[in-house]
């Protein structure tokens, strides 16, 4: 098992290791796997190489670079980064340089930490599967047969096998939970609103947040740490400074009173089922009081996601038109140009989700369509409500199933849609939510526990999260 | 009392027309079995959704936020604006300054 | 076509749609620079040029000056939410605008014209302003050019969109209604006003119908950048509307061009699904609503407005008001420069005359009236009145004093304006009596209208240096003393 990322952090601090050392590890760690993984598209090795000797010579001269000195993080294509290409993996975006860093990856090189790379995904996030990207799918680090989850499942890939201890992706509907449970990593989504979303190319503005990968809660509690907080930048950054939740990790759950939530229990395959039911057993052994709870409005949350997030979406990808960045196919006139660029630009799966969400905005569907599903979205907020009147915290598995076949699912959308059932919920209320390696199937592939707490309830959070991952049995030799 | 909304239920499902509607409004083109098959996949998918006509929510509030904020803003104060050639670099077309696109036929804004 | 003859028996409705740009230091949403005529894309970020993560954030002071608007146009300030109005054009960066739909920050309100009429304004909204597009080579005109080029400079600046009620029903209303508006604009210190920039843009809503009948199908007319243009145009729709009922045709409803060389109005180009604009709330932002405290301080900083203005004028000129009295007044007040005829006429000049000079001399050099000096003025229309200079003596020391400042007394001193000594006087005037005894009779006599002969032969006398005034007050003196 590599080390952690604050083992690495402790070792550049003290000037036991050097950062150009690990950085050297960790780039060639990629060289020998990643051709067969994919987990990134972009490599930025001389660039990281730069930045570590710059954190080295800060470490010679006494000064400290930062809770994440020198470690090795990998960043989601869709995350900006100034002067490096980010193409959300669309053939739209190819060859963008961004002009600016997203304020998630100011505060990350802010801590010390070194950029290695910009990782595959889903075009614009959409997908649950890193199938649809322009530059080919990624593949599953336990098993290259079947896919890493999505839509960050290069960021998942490349913490499941040991690239980088850290990495980030963006969670819309499951985007970080779901590819961390194929992968066997820890995948947190926060509360929207406490991480910026200044620089995340926008998938859906009222669910995309910024989350860690890691392969143990406590470096994801400290790659929380680092990126959230106020951004006057981001308008629905929240004023609440960011919780201490590096303390609640050991914490444990003594007395506190955790609800398994049925809907995401049965839904679900027996064996990933049965992962969660001795999670929940295992809580109970460490002095919490586990109730099954049932939220009946759960099960209408995929219906509505799946018109909300499209009509942002379609909203949000309008400016993809030739005219500014990006590519272009030229006509002979303005229009004819837009729609040749982004016939060419666009993928099948965002532009089925562009359409459906033009649909549900447009004259005479809005009310029976996408207001409806707003109405909706307060009814599950309601239910969350309900319930964490008598629940601390609540418990349900992160994914239906384990990792699923590369192709499996390509040709029929609505089942790869049926993959972020359990992963919707907390995205439509805005709660933070966190999935934490338990187990596995029978065929050896990782299951995913998924632990939730009311907003801003981070320090629960991870309480729930440490508890559990002590209480897991062990993944079995890393891939 | 709000007046009751159409159900998708009852809405017509969705045809081709609607599809090549939609795909104008978006600015995108579709070929023969391409419009088929979204036609075909955006049907399962609405069909999929219908089944919130199951669920009385007239009276509810739309959630377009997560959040309760409000009024939040900024002084009116300069900050940098972008270099022009580090801007243009990355446009597909520019000339003395500006951005270049192909003739502009339909007025609009 | 003459407009008289085609009205007779019709009635025009007119609804005016006015977008102003706010005199604010930056942009809606971004801290890029709110400027006319920089170089082209030269205040643009990753915000105003809707680059992908970049995120909008609202102007504190573009509230406060749609706040002093919707104030002035005695509207209900309301919460508030953005929406996104989607459609594709190149010169928005988005490909959507943020705008208000359902809920916009003003509802209501009222505008009152000069001649006492009373339009209803439906609403006053905030939105962000488009980038500039340059068709290049071709005809020239849209459509016909070769290739556009966009210029993003404004793209975000802020504006607000004024949505007046029907209640227009002539070009001459319409053009009082947007002057009266820019009057109120400019006075409010929201917007400068200037239509030649674009900073205030007229879009007109007309229909006619025959008198009492129900309303009939309106077109809208876009591009009226001036006043001229502005009455030119609805008089031409007018005419064309009543021309096709007439002629027993029907009017479609549509978005017209006002083509200002060909003069008349042509139907756009624009696609069918042009007008679903799919509205839905703005995600990145969040409601706005502006508390009772800020909603009171923003009433209290609000001025006196213009017909308040007029009225405080007219009562400082006292007696009934000429017609040239009243223009002036409405066009001193429309430039701002009322203040400087109050203030010179507290420090002793004759409201009159400080208000014949301001709306005269001063008006005529906007850029140079901002430095005039209140009470120079004032000291100098006193040595006027007094008759210590005469008229024209006093407009060339006014030039001076607008070019470049200083002391009024010193500048005629050094333009040679000496005032003649009453010595100096007497004898030429004992000298022009001499040669025109039988005048001086008749004067003596009581016959007032030989006065102004006598003080014109003393003024040629002295080419011009005797001031009329002066002149007559010491015939009158003369006479006086013979009784
Ligand atoms: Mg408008
Ligand atoms: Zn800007």
């Amino acid at each position: 098992m590599s080390p952690s990322a604050l083992e690495l952090a402790a070792a550049v601090r003290s000037g036991e290791r050097s950062a150009r050392e690990v950085v050297e590890d960790s780039l060639q760690a990629v060289s020998e796997r990643d051709d067969d993984i994919h987990a990134f598209v972009e490599i930025l090795a001389d660039q990281a190489l730069a930045r570590a000797d710059e954190i080295d010579s800060a470490v010679t001269a006494g000064v400290d670079p930062g809770p994440l000195a020198g470690v090795p993080v990998a960043l989601k294509d869709n995350l900006c980064t100034r002067g490096v290409p980010t193409t959300c993996s669309s053939r739209i975006l190819q060859g963008w340089h961004p002009p600016y860093d997203a304020t998630v990856v100011e505060r990350l090189v802010g801590a010390g930490a070194i950029v290695v790379g910009k990782t595959n995904m889903d075009e614009f996030a959409m997908g649950s599967s890193t199938e649809n990207s322009c530059s080919g799918p990624s593949r599953n680090p336990h098993d290259y047969g079947r896919v890493p989850g999505g839509s960050s499942g290069g960021s998942a890939a490349a913490v499941a096998a040991g690239f980088v201890p850290l990495a980030f992706g963006s969670d819309t509907g499951g985007s970080i939970r779901q590819p961390a449970a194929f992968c066997g990593v820890v995948g947190m989504k926060p509360t929207y609103g406490l991480v910026s979303r200044y620089g995340l190319v926008a998938f859906a503005s009222s669910l995309d947040q910024v989350g860690p990968f890691a392969t143990t809660v406590t470096d994801a509690a400290a790659a929380f740490e680092v990126i959230a907080g106020h951004d006057e930048r981001d308008s629905t950054s929240l004023e609440a400074p960011a919780p201490d939740v590096s303390a609640a990790v050991e914490a444990g759950v003594a007395g506190k009173r955790i609800g398994v939530v049925r809907e995401l229990v049965d839904a679900v395959e027996p064996e990933v089922a049965a992962r969660v039911r001795e999670a929940a057993e295992a809580m109970a052994g460490a002095g919490a009081v586990v109730e099954e709870v049932s939220i009946p409005q759960f099960r209408y949350g995929l219906a509505a996601y799946y018109l909300l997030a499209p009509a942002e979406a379609s909203s949000n990808l309008a400016r993809f038109d030739g005219v500014r960045y990006g590519s272009r196919v030229d006509a002979p006139d303005a229009e004819g140009m837009n729609v040749a660029t982004r016939t060419a630009g666009f993928g099948p799966e965002v532009k089925r989700r562009i359409m459906l969400g033009t649909y549900a905005l447009s004259a005479g569907y809005y009310d029976a369509y996408y207001a409806r599903a707003q109405r909706v979205r307060t009814l599950v907020a309601e239910g969350f409500a309900r319930a964490y009147r008598r629940f601390d915290a609540m418990l349900g598995a992160t994914t239906p199933t384990t990792a699923f076949a590369l192709g499996e699912r390509a040709g029929d959308p609505l089942s790869m849609y049926l993959s972020d059932t359990c992963t919707v919920p907390a995205s439509l209320a805005g709660h933070p939510a966190i999935s934490v390696p338990f187990g596995t199937d029978r065929s050896g592939l990782p299951v995913g526990v998924q632990a939730m707490a009311p907003a801003l309830g981070e320090a629960m959070l991870f309480a729930l999260a440490g508890a559990l991952e002590r209480a897991a049995p062990a993944l079995g030799d890393a891939p | 009392m709000t007046p009751r909304v159409p159900q998708p239920s009852q809405l017509a499902a969705i045809g081709p027309d609607q599809v090549l509607h939609v795909a104008r409004l978006a600015r995108l083109e579709l070929s023969e079995d391409e419009l088929s098959r979204f036609t075909g996949q955006l049907a399962s998918v609405l069909d999929y959704a219908a089944q919130l006509s199951e669920l009385e929510v007239d009276e509810l509030e739309p959630m377009s936020h997560p959040l309760p904020l409000r009024n939040v803003l900024r002084a009116d104060e300069i900050t940098p604006s972008l270099r022009r050639e580090e801007v243009l670099a990355e446009a597909p077309a520019a000339e003395s300054g500006r951005f270049r696109v192909p003739r502009i036929i339909s007025e609009e804004g | 076509m003459n407009e008289a003859a085609t009205l007779a028996g019709w009635e025009v409705v007119i609804g005016l749609e006015v977008h102003c740009e706010l005199a604010t230091t930056t942009k809606l949403f971004c801290g890029c620079l709110n400027a006319f005529g920089d170089e082209p894309n030269t205040n643009i970020c990753p915000v105003c040029l809707g680059l992908p993560g970049s995120l909008p954030v609202l102007n504190r002071y573009a509230v406060e000056l749609a706040m002093r608007i919707g104030t002035a146009l005695r509207a209900e300030i309301e919460p508030s939410v953005f929406h996104r109005k989607n459609y594709f054009y190149p010169d928005m960066p988005k490909d959507f605008q943020i705008s208000q739909y359902d809920a916009p920050i003003n509802r209501g309100g009222r505008l009152e014209l000069p001649d006492g009429t009373v339009v209803g304004i439906e609403r006053a909204h905030l939105e962000e302003d488009t980038g500039k597009t340059t068709h290049v080579g071709g005809t020239g005109r849209i459509g016909g050019a070769d290739y556009a080029l966009v210029d993003y400079n404004r793209a975000g600046v802020p504006l607000v969109e004024i949505v007046s009620a029907p209640d227009i029903s002539s070009a001459g209303q319409a053009r009082a209604y947007v002057s009266e508006l820019r009057a109120i604009l400019v006075a409010t210190g929201t917007s400068d006003g200037r239509m030649e920039e674009g900073s205030m843009r007229v879009d007109a809503n007309v229909s006619v119908r025959r008198s009492g009948r129900a309303l009939g199908t309106r077109c809208e007319i876009k591009n009226l950048n001036s006043l001229r243009s502005l009455g030119r145009a609805i008089e031409f729709e007018a005419a064309r509307q009543i021309g096709l009922l007439e002629a027993g045709g029907t009017v479609v409803q549509e978005t017209r061009h006002w083509d200002e060389d060909r003069s008349e109005t042509l139907a756009m180009r624009s696609k069918e699904e042009a007008d679903d604009y799919r509205y839905f709330p703005e995600p990145d932002l969040v409601p706005l609503a502006p508390e009772g405290r800020w909603q009171a301080e923003v009433a209290a900083s609000l001025g006196a407005l213009p017909a308040e203005r007029r009225g405080d004028l007219l009562r400082l000129i006292g007696g009934e008001p000429t017609p040239a009295q009243v223009d002036q007044v409405r066009s001193v007040v429309a430039s701002d420069l009322d203040a400087l005829v109050v203030a010179s006429s507290e420090r002793g000049a004759p409201a009159p005359l400080a208000l014949v000079r301001v709306a005269n001399e001063v008006a005529a050099e906007p850029e140079r009236a901002r430095g005039l000096d209140a009470d120079a003025l004032a000291r100098l229309l006193v040595l006027e009145s007094s008759g210590e200079l005469s008229a024209s003596q006093s407009k060339e020391v006014l030039a001076e004093l607008l070019a470049n400042g200083g002391d009024p007394a010193e500048i005629a001193r050094r333009l040679g304006f000496e005032p003649m000594d009453k010595g100096a006087l007497a004898e030429v005037v004992a000298r022009v009596i001499a040669e025109r005894p039988e005048d001086w009779a008749r004067f003596i006599a009581g016959e007032d209208k030989v006065k102004g002969p006598l003080i014109g032969a003393v003024r040629r006398a002295t080419d011009n240096q005797a001031d009329p005034a002066a002149v007559g007050r010491h015939l009158e003196e003369l006479r006086a003393s013979r009784a």
